[in-house]
Formats: C-alpha cells, structure tokens, sequence
C-alpha cells in the first residue's frame, strides 16, 4: 500500500475534477456517491499503508517523491510526500471522519440545487488538506495551507445569494491572509538558515547549527502567526463564528475536525524549531489559554446552535495550543484527535436537529426534543459528555491531559491550569445549557411542523462519530487508570530528534514529575468543575426553566455581544483602512494615475488630429509633399557627402 | 552623328536638362488641368532620358541609352492609362480640373 500512497491524494482530487467538470450532466446520488467514494477510497489505502509502515516500530519516515516542481539553482522544491507517524494520523482522521461526513452531507443536501457543487468543493478541500499534512516540504504544505483557505472560503459563501454568507467568506479569506504573511515569512527564514525546505533536511541541517537557537523564538513566532489565522486563536478568531454561515456539514468537517487544526500540525511538523523556542512556546501557552476562556465565556449566552458549537470550537483549539505552548505534543494531538471525533459529531447532531427542525438554528425555538428524534439526541449527548470531559468518554483523557501537562508546566503552569479549568467549567455550563435547552425543556417549536428522524445516510455517521467519541481516549490514559501510553510511544519518533536537539540548547521545557495522587486528585477536580457546570445548568435551564432571552443586562449584555470584540475591530481596523483606503482611490488613483494615462492617450488624439489636416484631397498638395520630401532627402544625402 | 553636339559641353545639357525638369514640377506642382499636369510629367521623364543619353555618350557607355528605352516604355504604357483614365473621369464629372477630384479624402 506504500507504493500506491500517493493514490490518496488523486482520488479526491479526481472526485473534485469529475464532479466540477460534470456539474450539470450527472445525477445528484451519482456526484454524491462519488465525492464520497473518493474518499472513502484513500481511508482504506491509508489504513492499508499504515498496517505496512508499522508506525509502532519504526522510526524513519518513509519518503514519497513524486516529481520535482521547482528548481532554481540551490533551491529545490519537490511534489514530494512524507509518509510518517504525524502524517498518518492526521490523514487517517481526515480521510475516516471526512468520508463520515460526505455521507452525512449526502442526505443533509438532498434538496439543495447546488448539490453536485457542494461535493466538488468538499472533494477540493481534502485534496488540499492531505497535501497539506504529507507533504515532506515547506512550499507544498503552503499550497495545501491556501488551498484549505480557498475551499473554506468557498464553502462558506455556499449560498452566495446570501450576503450575509458571502461576507462571512470574504472575512475568513481576508483574516487568514494576514496569518499566512506570517507562514511565508517564516519559510523564508527557515531556508536562509537551513538551506532547503524539506523537513528532513532541515532537521538534520539545523541541528548542526549553534547560531539558529536565538532565531528561533523568531521564525517559530512567524509560525505561530500563521496558526493564529488558520486556528482561530486571538486575536485573529472572529471569522470561525462567522463561518457557521456555510452548510453544517462544513462546520463539522472544515471548521471542527480538519483544516482548523492545520495550526496544531504545523506546531508538531516543526517542533524542531518550536522546541528551541521556549519564550514562543510560552507566548503560544498564553494565547491558548486565554482563547481557551474567553471564547468558552462567550459560549455560554449565545442563541444560535451553531454559534454556540463555533465558540466551543475556537476554546477548544485554545486548550490544543496550551498543550502546543507547553510542549507537550501528544497531549494537543491527542486532543485534535478526540476534538475531532466529539465535535464532528456535534455539529453532525446539530444539523440533525436543524434538519429535523426545518431550517430552525435558534435554541429558542427548540425544546423537548429527546425522545423525538432519539438517535440524533442519544449521540448528542454522548458528545456532549465527551467535551465536558466525563469520565470515562474521550475527551475527559486528553483534556486531562493537557491540563496535568500545563500544571507542571515551568514557573507559571499553575496559572495557565487555572485559567484551563476555569474554560472547562465554561465548556460544561454551556453544552450542558445547549442540551437542556434543547432537548429536555419546554417545548418551544413551530408546531406547524413535523419533527422527524433524518435519514440513515445522517444518522449512521452519527452513531460512528459517537462510539470514536466515547472509545478514542483509550489510547493514552492516566496513571491511575489502566496506564496506557500508546500516543506517546507511537509519536516518540516525531519528536525525539527535536528533544534531543533541545536539551542540548537547554531549551527544553521543565516539566515537573507528578506524584500519583496529585494526578488523580487534578483528575478528580475537573471531572468535579464539569459536574458544578452540568448541575448549574441543570438548575438553571431545567429547574427553573430560565428563559433564553434576546438581549440581556449588565455584564451578561457585554458577553452576549461576544465582548463587542467585532465592533472594536470594525471602528479600530476596518474603518480606518477603508478611510484611507478610499483617499488613496480618489486622491493617487483619479488625481495622479488615471490623469497620467488618460493624458497619453489624449495626446495621441491631438498629434492624430494635427496630421489629419495633411490629408486634404488636392493632388497638388501630395505632389508638393513628394518634391519636399524629395528635396529633403537629396538635402540629407547631400550634406552626409553620399 | 553631328558633330556640333560633341562639342557642346555636358554642363550645358545636364543644365538644360533641370530647367526642363523645374518646369516640368512646376507645372505639376501649380497647374489645375490634369491634362497638362500630364504633359508636365512627360517633360519630367524626357528631362531624366537627357540625362541618360548624355551620361551615355560622355562615358562611352550603351547602359544609359538602355535605361532611355524602358522609360520611354514606361512612360507610353502610363500615358495610355492615365488618359483612358482622364477621359473616364471627365465624363462623370464633366472636368478636367484637380481641385474639383478630392471626394476621396478623409
């Protein structure tokens, strides 16, 4: 299967050709059936080819090339891929959960017109995103990196009849540029001190180099601007929300499970670099945890379903950067990975419920919904479990994870712990208001309607999403508990080099040793937090039947406006670019420019019209320019002396 | 051959020669009747075959008198041209002025 591999990324790439070039000629099941086919496909390959690599025993990557893309003098830069313990993970996650949800899309778009170009943009985006996580160089991970921008941006602006949705995508485009400045910019660096951007290389070439270490807090910086962006992490989060005007589906697999951990990947793909940076790697650790609190703060009084999941989203990336930051790695992979199961899967039941809804997104208008559609509520639940971080579902071992990491984190550990359970508690609080709300309260839907099962195509990717959700954290799981530590062992090869090579600089973070029953008391008290939020839930929506209310006072006023954060962006950034955006419009553009080039072809029109008068129609006239112009060259060959 | 001419000297045919030609764009150059402008290029042409033959006769050299003969030809074939044209243009417009033929400027 290792010599096939690069099928994987034909496949869906096939799939996006076939289903863009035949937009209009094939039948809605058949495009359906094929998108997800293409990538149901390479999910096999993948599973086959990771049988063969036998990631638990190996140690190199095996390397892939396909063909050399761009060669100017040293600088080389081929089609190539790296087929290794990261990369496998990462395309086993996208491939299984993206090809869960083509299915689910299958019967989430039925009666959407632009059925066959919804698959298509689908298919594009994991072309991109598998370029993007096996690529063994720099610049074909960046055409992935842009690639997952444009197919989110155009799946976003779906409806693009809908202006509310088009700007959405305009935002998410124009707020990822600004990170990518920061991934070019670092490429740049990384190939002036490394001389190649192949990772391999430049592992092996930095390493034997004293003089990069002080730069590193430098280019990892640039990396970790260009995570900002693509992982919505403060300050550059504001478009993921928005993003939530795509069609569900894409929420769950671009804007939860895939492209939104591509800043994660990225940190862990060059954790060569990041492990020398340990100013940035605390920098990175502070940024996670703040987002990690303010967007689950947020979460809590938010009305739209979606809105709510999308906030959720943001603070848990914030908890994967935090582990990120701390340099505990397979803490944040772990985590990518059940974040990807639990949250695929709730934005898969919220669109379950908005499907069964008619199109309804505002919890206010739902309620008493379990037991209705019971499949749809059951695995909801079972999710909501997990991000609450239950015992024993997933996402209870590596958020657990991460905040024991953060815990024996350096001087300040204590602190980012802090701020960690204090989101945590905020997580549980507002999925449980969402459940309760929801599914248990009063009953608050358009009676008009006929509330209704989705279909198997909807409901089975559900109930697969919702056993990984519950059995995915079994790979790494604390002391006092059964003790297994597969991720750990399966990743040690990653990330050995990048150890080694930081201890050696000093640079490696300090992590405390952690006596047992810390362990499991720290355990104990965030299962304990998610109980406080659960019950505070509980009392509040399901006891005393709080109303979900439209506009609230106080405090409450300023988080249920989302801290006014886009309002002050608008009249901060927005507003001032435009301003001066326009002066330069009117003042360089009409006043300078357009009068310079507007004035040459002016001036042709003038000589043309002098010499127009040339042409009269006397044949005397042209006679005389014929005895001048005779004259003048006898004139001219006269005074040169022939 | 008479043998006057051998001793008028060559200055003084090449100077007959351009005041023939002088006249000759003059009356190009100034003449309205496209019958005469006509006559005026023939003077020019038969100025040009002067020239000719004398070169020829004071170099001792056949090529000059060769050259006479083509644009005698030449200026035949042209003269029955453009009079057939002349006559043309004179029965749509019943004149033979210049000044009166410029419909097909700009």
């Amino acid at each position: 299967m290792l010599e096939i591999f690069p099928l994987v990324v034909f496949f869906p790439l096939v799939g996006f050709l076939f289903n863009a070039l035949l937009k209009g000629r094939i039948p809605h099941r058949m495009a359906g059936a094929i998108g997800t086919l293409a990538v149901f496909i390479p999910f096999l390959i993948t599973l086959g080819a990771f049988n063969e690599f036998r990631p638990m025993e190996r140690t190199a990557p095996h390397l892939v090339p396909v063909f050399d893309w761009i060669v100017i003098g040293n600088f080389k830069s081929s089609f190539g891929f790296q087929i290794d313990q990261l990369s496998l993970y990462m395309t086993l996650i996208i491939t299984g959960i993206g090809s869960l949800i083509h299915l689910y899309s299958m019967g989430y778009m039925k009666s959407n017109l632009s059925y066959n170009r919804f698959f298509a943009y689908l298919n594009l985006f994991i072309f991109c995103m598998l370029n993007l996580v096996l690529s063994d160089n720099l610049i074909l991970t960046f055409l992935g990196w842009e690639g997952v921008g444009l197919s989110s941006y155009l799946l976003i602006g779906f409806d693009y009849d809908k202006n509310s949705a088009a700007e959405a995508g305009m935002k998410a485009f124009v707020l990822n540029r600004i990170g990518d400045v920061g991934f070019i910019l670092g490429t740049g660096f990384l190939f002036w001190f490394g001389g190649s951007l192949q990772y391999l290389e430049l592992q092996s070439n930095l390493s034997g180099l004293t003089q990069f270490a002080p730069y590193a807090n430098i280019v990892a910086l640039f990396f970790f601007i260009a995570a900002m962006g693509k992982s919505a992490q403060i300050p550059l989060y504001v478009w993921l929300p928005d993003a939530m005007a795509g069609p569900t589906p894409v929420s769950a697999l671009i804007h939860a499970a895939t492209m939104v951990t591509a800043g994660i990947f990225l940190i862990a793909r060059l954790n060569f670099v990041f492990l020398l940076a340990p100013e940035t790697s605390f920098f990175i650790a502070c940024i996670g945890a703040t987002t990690a609190l303010f967007a689950a703060t947020i979460g809590t009084l938010q009305n739209d379903i979606k809105k709510i999941l999308a906030y959720s989203t943001v603070s848990q990336l914030g908890f994967m950067f935090l582990a990120m930051g701390s340099m505990s790695y397979v803490a944040g992979l772990f985590h990518l990975m059940t974040h990807a199961f639990f949250k695929a899967l709730l934005f898969l039941g919220a669109g379950s419920v908005i499907h069964a809804l008619h199109h309804e997104q505002n919890i206010k208008h739902m309620g008493g919904l379990f037991g209705k559609i019971k499949i749809t509520s059951f695995t909801f639940l079972l999710g909501t479990f997990a991000i609450a971080g239950f015992f024993p579902f997933s996402g209870f071992f590596s958020k657990d994870l991460i905040l024991e990491k953060t815990y024996t984190f350096g001087a300040y550990g204590s602190i980012l712990w802090t701020m960690g359970i204090v989101a945590a508690f905020f997580t549980s609080f507002y999925m449980f208001r969402l459940v309760f709300v929801v599914f248990f309260g009063k009953n608050n839907t358009d009676p008009h309607h006929k509330i209704h099962e989705s279909p198997w195509t909807m409901t089975f990717p559900l109930v697969v999403l919702a056993f990984g959700a519950v059995v995915v954290g079994f790979l790494q799981t604390p002391h006092f508990f059964l003790h297994i530590d597969t991720l750990e062992r399966y990743f040690a090869p990653i990330f050995s080099k990048g150890y080694e090579l930081a201890s050696q600089h000093g640079s490696l973070a300090e992590h405390k040793s952690l006596v047992h029953d810390v362990e499991l008391s720290l355990a104990a008290f965030s299962v304990a937090i998610g109980t406080v939020g659960l019950i505070l839930a509980y009392f509040l929506y399901q006891r005393r039947q709080n109303p979900v209310l439209e506009e609230h006072t106080g405090f409450r006023k300023i988080l249920f406006h989302k801290y006014y954060v886009d309002e002050i962006y608008d009249a901060v950034l927005v507003r001032p670019f435009l301003f001066v955006s326009k002066g330069i419009a009117f003042f360089f553009d009409t006043k300078i420019l357009d009068r310079f080039f507007l004035n040459i072809g002016l001036s042709f029109g003038i000589i043309a019209n002098g010499l127009r008068r040339l042409q009269s129609g006397f044949i005397g006239d042209y006679a005389l320019y014929v005895v001048i112009g005779t004259f003048c060259i006898l004139v001219y060959l006269l005074t040169r002396g022939v | 051959m008479n043998p006057i001419i051998n001793e008028i000297p060559v200055s003084y045919i090449l100077g007959l020669a351009g005041i023939l030609f002088s006249i000759g764009v003059l009356g190009v150059l100034i003449r309205r009747n496209i019958v005469i402008i006509f006559m005026s290029v023939e003077l020019i042409l038969n100025s040009v075959n002067l020239v000719f033959v004398t070169f020829s006769k004071a170099l001792s050299h056949i090529s000059g008198e060769t050259v006479v003969f083509f644009v005698m030809a030449i200026a035949a074939a042209e003269a029955a041209v453009g009079l057939a044209l002349v006559i043309a243009i004179f029965r749509h417009k019943k004149s033979t002025n210049v000044d009166e033929l410029q419909s097909m400027r700009w």
